[in-house]
């Protein structure tokens, strides 16, 4: 009976292992939003396009839609523009949140590059960035027809994140809606 | 000749008054020592969400100056450092926060060590208790009758 309890640090060494290595799988530096499950923060910015149009929340609202942040300094978002193009080919619609940047260089990047946004908002100020918690760009959030945002995903969507993270989401509050 | 010294002069006190204008500008400090004090603690207590091991007070990413100015901003507004501290955390989460809340999620980070000390103190007298009770029967003197077998079993050997 007492010799049971000497297999308790092998037991002990086990699951810790286990632990540990499921932890290992992890990516720090994603973060889980603040946001999901919670309404976009309200903001009132111009467009990128048309220095006249502003808009507010309610651009976000009606349909399920993607909103994906970037700017021309951003790197990896050079990496995903092609990948937003297909996206948008597709037909899914997506909202660009053009965030610290020139409004000159912004234009001649969608000029070049193609224009795979339905419209682009207009921050340079970065304030709605700093509301949605955008600590680095790309970053891309999937919302629903009320506006409230389901998913969030920072870095690269490329057809692999797409598919494993966004597509199900999608095509359910698709559904519902 | 005294013109070159005027002229020498008037540089020199032009660039000493560049130089001392160039901190004053690159970064609005508070002029209050209470203030600065106060908001050199709040930042930190803020972890950059960018560089995970850095608070926002030694960070260099755009983002930790970001955060740096919302908390001066909310702080000349007159917020309590549980606001500006909440409000960060409704952008960022949890994560920027470096003491950790109270709640179901964070309850084994919590309580977790006390129950494991519980447990320990548990074994720990378990184990004193059993031994004393091995040391008081080996104390015990034999009883006529016990002494009686016990050599009887000597002699059969």
């Amino acid at each position: 009976m007492n010799r049971i309890w000497l297999f308790l640090p092998l037991v002990l060494a086990v699951t810790l292992g286990v632990v540990f290595y499921w932890g290992l799988g992890e990516d720090p530096s994603e973060l889980d939003s603040a946001l999901v499950g919670r309404e976009v923060p309200s903001f009132d910015l111009p467009m990128l396009g048309d220095k006249e149009a502003s808009g507010g929340p309610e651009i976000l609202k009606g349909k399920v839609q993607l909103l994906n942040v970037w700017g021309t300094w951003c790197a990896a978002c050079r990496v995903e523009h092609p990948h937003l193009n297909r996206l948008a080919e597709q037909g899914v619609p997506i909202v660009g949140l053009n965030y610290k940047d020139e409004r000159g260089a912004a234009l001649e990047w969608l000029e070049e590059r193609g224009d795979p946004y339905t419209r682009v908002i207009y921050d340079p100020e970065g304030s709605l960035g700093f509301d949605l918690g955008v600590y680095g760009a790309p970053e891309t959030y999937l919302i629903d027809a009320e506006g409230i945002v389901r998913h969030r995903h920072v870095g690269v969507v490329d057809q692999d994140v797409w598919e494993s993270d966004f597509e199900p989401l999608y095509e359910r509050y698709r559904k519902d809606g | 000749m005294n013109a070159i010294v005027k002229t020498a002069e008037a540089v020199l006190v032009l660039l000493a008054v560049a130089l001392f204008a160039m901190p004053a500008t690159a970064q609005e400090r508070f002029e209050d020592p209470q203030l600065r004090e106060r908001f050199s603690e709040l930042t930190r207590e803020l972890r950059c969400p960018k560089c995970q091991n850095e608070s926002i007070a030694e960070s260099g990413a755009p983002i930790s100056a970001d955060m740096r100015e919302r908390v001066r901003k909310m702080m000349r507004e007159g917020a309590t450092d549980e606001e500006i501290r909440q409000a960060m955390v409704d952008r960022f989460g949890s994560f920027v926060s470096y003491r950790p809340v109270f709640a179901p999620h964070t309850w084994a980070l919590w309580i977790g060590p006390f129950v494991v000390l519980v447990i320990g103190v548990g074994v720990v007298l378990a184990l004193v208790a059993r031994n004393r009770a091995r040391r008081e029967l080996d104390s015990t003197p034999l009883s006529e009758e016990e002494r009686r077998r016990a050599e009887q079993w000597l002699r059969d050997e």
